[in-house]
């Protein structure tokens, strides 16, 4: 069973040949995958978030001209909306297609596990207009080249990647002391009729509450309203580049630092007073926290309920999160903690798999790749896990309970049912059953498939059976 | 035509021990009450959503986000000399002249931190923590219904493709989400139920998801099939879920108790005041409930709807013209069961002072008392029960009285 647990549980699901490729080493197969960057499988022909980001604001621009010839109000908020969505979608497709893609054909699975595990630690959601086209950048430019690296370097490209700071709202939360903010107040002074006569200058706390409740110290991580208002001053302009007015400067929609918003001067947080200048004091922080026993515990309870239980063993989570404690957040060597847990090879301890699980394993089973993004977006639709969009930055759950539903289980039906009325491959409906489910396949599910109607059905009920629907 | 029905004619040879689908649960007519529960999932401003015009430090705080005092264009629409609801709200407001509406205020659940998260969790999980239980206090609430004739069916269900935390349990529910499951094969489906004899977690919810499709083409039999799609555009959205839970309803042997999600109200930036992001979103709301009553049509006048979201939001505006996490909010209680007309809320103020952390509404009523007494005067659970087992260590939160009509 170990073959199987490493590429169903660990990895994405075995396509055929997999299980034998792997039956002899199973535990250095998964470690030959963990360490470096982790690009995508495929050569996509992806923008990235200087140029998507640098198109919609050419997009706007040009609204805002057509905005300004037009008279109803209604119209143009439409217009506005359809300017950020007509920038972007080519590239939100483009995204997606590539990521269905680099899971349905990677040779290293876990390692692209791994990838999909922190991205949604570090969700964004593309149903936030800003962020719809850059969602896929932020875990291709953030999160792929570090996942094999140092917890703190992940950390630090994660939050000045402008996907999340568009999406948590940080690109215009200003210091009060600001040169910004005090240039302004003298400004209203003398001119009343400025455009947005009622604008306070001030934070926006969203990203600081985020990084420390979901990011790093977990919500129990023994911070206080005090420190999250404090954490929001430190990274005040932290920004996104290529603004007008107030807001010129920096690379078009690369990470930029406006000095003119940062709240200056030494801040207390955590009990420690922070010293450094400007762009570095918020870097300061997150090296601190991303050095924090509550961190090590957050993450390490999150990676083991992610590869091995939905109530995570206490073992296991103190194995992985001393590991990441006493190597500074190395991350191959907090995996390799993992992969030695015992618990993490219990052939009786299955997760349910998420929608996402699902279609990826069902891709490598049958060793297809999908050409279109259509077919993946419709595929996701239905299956109630559309790419990119948790909705909250907590990200996607990651409990059976969430996935559970009476409708969602005949969602699968209905999208399983279809799959096998599309397979042409010809294998035997048994020996597909052998190369994705190995020792896990049940004489009950073989039977089946044996009298099944028709070679199609004999998929779907393959696809729909107990063990192909728990990894 | 009959495409896309399912009739489960499972019957024949070895399949025959597969036709599991007991017939009783069609059967049941339950209580006469019907309740629905809205989750707002972000948090909802409640001093936008029911402005308290009459506060005099109102406005001062939420400065631009602030909606005007009624009588003016874009005012509030009056619900007493102090408190309004924000103009895009005008169902709720005919239904507050109607006496169908209670606007609760100063109100929160008893979570005192800003996780939304784990908001939510004590918003459902019933307790005044949000670990301790993985099950939902309307689940806990759905064992304890007093029985109706010849009742053995699922009595709740989620409108959504899983089961949301408040419905989690041990009492059996089920889940439909207002996405169509057209033409599922039937021969699959029968082989697929001989397939999970033998696990019992894959064959409970099989069942399940064969009953509440037959509930649906019972009500597409019946009248008007519902047709909304899960990726409608957000002011749609709630209307489609809301189409839905009716339709399930009001089927025969439907569900007395329908949960409904609806997201977007985390609103840090940019959050507009009597027009913008967020009363694009409380239109899509009212317009939302305002399906629910049509769809509901003869059952409306049994019917309580809470309206609930997990804490409110900081009472001055922020640096990005929106609103950070917060404590005390509003909550609604609508229907033609409501004895409504009333605003209740023991106005703490918005005085620095008598704010919460000096930032947040300080709330002065426990959400568990609205959840008590809609639980014992509308779907008649015992108090003791209530007490006990759906809310434990709630004896601080006192039910209030005289929310339904006699």
């Amino acid at each position: 069973m170990q073959a199987e647990i490493a590429v169903l549980r660990f990895g994405l699901g075995a396509k055929p040949g997999d299980l034998s490729a792997v039956a002899d080493e199973p535990r250095a197969w998964l470690m030959a995958q963990i360490k470096g960057a982790v690009p995508l499988a495929v050569n996509a022909p992806l923008a990235s978030s200087d140029q998507i980001y640098a198109g919609l604001l050419a997009a706007r621009d040009e609204r805002q001209k057509i905005k300004q010839e037009s008279a109803s109000e209604g119209q143009d908020a439409k217009a506005a909306f359809n300017a950020v969505r007509e920038a972007y979608q080519p590239h939100y497709r483009a995204q997606v297609l590539a990521r269905a893609q680099s899971a349905a054909l990677t040779s290293r699975p876990f390692a692209e596990r791994l990838v999909h595990f922190w991205s949604n630690h570090f969700a964004v959601s593309a149903d936030k207009g800003v962020v719809y086209g850059l969602a896929g950048t932020l875990e291709n430019e953030a999160i792929r080249p570090h996942v094999g690296g140092r917890f703190v370097d992940l950390l630090t490209a994660v939050e000045q990647h402008p996907a999340m700071i568009a999406f948590l709202d940080n690109q215009y939360s200003v210091g009060k002391d600001s040169t910004a903010a005090l240039f302004a107040g003298q400004f209203r002074f003398r001119n009343a009729d400025i455009r947005q006569p009622k604008r306070q200058f001030g934070i926006n706390e969203n990203l600081a509450r985020e990084i420390l409740e979901l990011h790093t110290l977990g919500v129990n991580g023994g911070y206080s309203q005090a420190d999250v208002t404090s954490f929001a001053q430190i990274i005040t302009g932290w920004s996104i580049g290529g603004g007008k007015g107030r807001l010129a400067g920096g690379v078009p929609g690369r990470f930029y630092f406006r000095d003119n918003l940062h709240e200056p001067g030494p801040k207390v947080f955590l009990g420690k007073t922070y010293t450094e200048q400007g762009q570095r004091q918020g870097e300061a922080v997150l090296a601190d926290l991303a050095r924090r026993p509550e961190t090590a515990k957050f993450i390490a309870t999150k990676l083991v309920r992610h590869f091995i239980a939905d109530d995570p063993p206490p073992a296991a989570v103190e194995r992985v999160g001393r590991a990441f404690l006493k190597t500074g957040g190395d991350l191959p060597q907090v995996y390799a903690a993992l992969i030695e847990s015992p618990e993490a090879w219990d052939a009786n301890a299955r997760k349910f798999k998420t929608p996402e699980d699902f279609v990826f394993s069902t891709l490598r089973a049958l060793n297809v790749s999908p050409a279109q993004p259509e077919e993946v977006i419709r595929t996701f639709d239905l299956l109630g896990q559309r790419q990119y969009t948790p909705g909250s930055p907590a990200g996607w759950p990651d409990t059976s309970k969430s996935w559970d539903g009476s409708d969602a289980l005949m969602h699968r039906v209905l999208w399983a049912s279809r799959v096998g009325a599309k397979y042409e491959s010809g294998m035997e409906p048994a020996d597909l059953a052998a190369a994705s489910l190995g020792a896990y396949a049940r004489p009950d599910t073989l039977t089946a498939l044996r009298r099944a109607a028709t070679s199609g059905q004999a998929v779907a009920l393959l696809l729909m059976s107990p063990e192909f629907q728990r990894r | 035509m009959n495409t896309g029905r399912r009739r489960f004619l499972i019957g024949a040879g070895a399949l025959a021990a597969t036709a599991t689908i007991p017939n009783a649960l069609f059967a049941h007519t339950g209580g006469s009450s019907r309740l629905v529960v809205v989750i707002l999932r972000g948090a909802l401003d409640g001093l936008a959503a029911a402005p308290p015009f009459g506060d005099p430090n109102y406005t001062s705080l939420h400065r631009e986000l602030a909606i005007a005092a009624p009588g003016g264009p874009d005012g509030a629409l009056a619900l007493n000399n102090t408190f309004g609801l924000h103009p895009s709200l005008s169902f709720l407001h005919e239904r507050f002249a109607a006496g169908e509406l209670v606007v609760f205020h100063a109100v929160a659940s008893p979570y005192r931190d800003r996780s939304h998260f784990d908001g939510q969790n004590v918003l459902e999980n019933g307790l005044t923590k949000p670990i301790g239980t993985a099950d939902g206090w309307l689940n806990r609430a759905l064992a304890a219904l007093p029985r109706g004739k010849g009742q053995s069916a699922d009595r709740a269900v989620a409108i959504s493709q899983n089961v949301p935390l408040i419905l989690r349990g041990e009492a059996s529910v089920i889940s439909k989400s207002p996405q169509a499951t057209p033409d599922v094969d039937e021969d699959l489906l029968a082989r697929l139920a001989d397939l999970y004899s033998k696990d019992d977690w894959f064959s409970a919810r099989l069942s399940e998801a064969v009953q509440t499709e037959k509930m649906v083409d019972g009500a597409a039999d019946s009248g008007s099939l519902v047709k909304g799609s899960a990726r409608a555009g957000y002011p749609d959205r709630v209307g489609a879920v809301a189409r839905m839970a009716s339709e399930l309803m009001r089927s025969d042997g439907g569900p007395e108790i329908a949960v409904i999600e609806a997201s977007g109200w985390d609103t840090h930036a940019n959050q507009g005041g009597a027009k913008g992001l967020l009363a694009t979103r409380l239109g899509g709301l009212d317009k939302g409930l305002k399906s629910l009553a049509d769809g509901l049509g003869p059952l409306w006048p049994q019917t309580a709807v809470l309206v609930v979201t997990e804490f409110g939001r900081t009472a001055a505006v922020n640096g990005t013209r929106g609103t950070d996490h917060g404590t005390g909010g509003c909550a609604f209680l609508v229907g033609g069961a409501v004895r409504g007309g009333q605003v209740i809320a023991d106005w703490p103020g918005l005085k620095s002072t008598a704010l919460l952390d000096n930032r947040d509404l300080l709330p002065t009523l426990d959400l568990r008392s609205v959840f008590k007494a809609v639980l014992d005067e509308h779907m008649h659970v015992d108090a003791n029960t209530l007490a006990k087992r759906v809310f434990p260590d709630s004896s601080g939160a006192r039910p209030l009285s005289g929310l339904i009509r006699a």
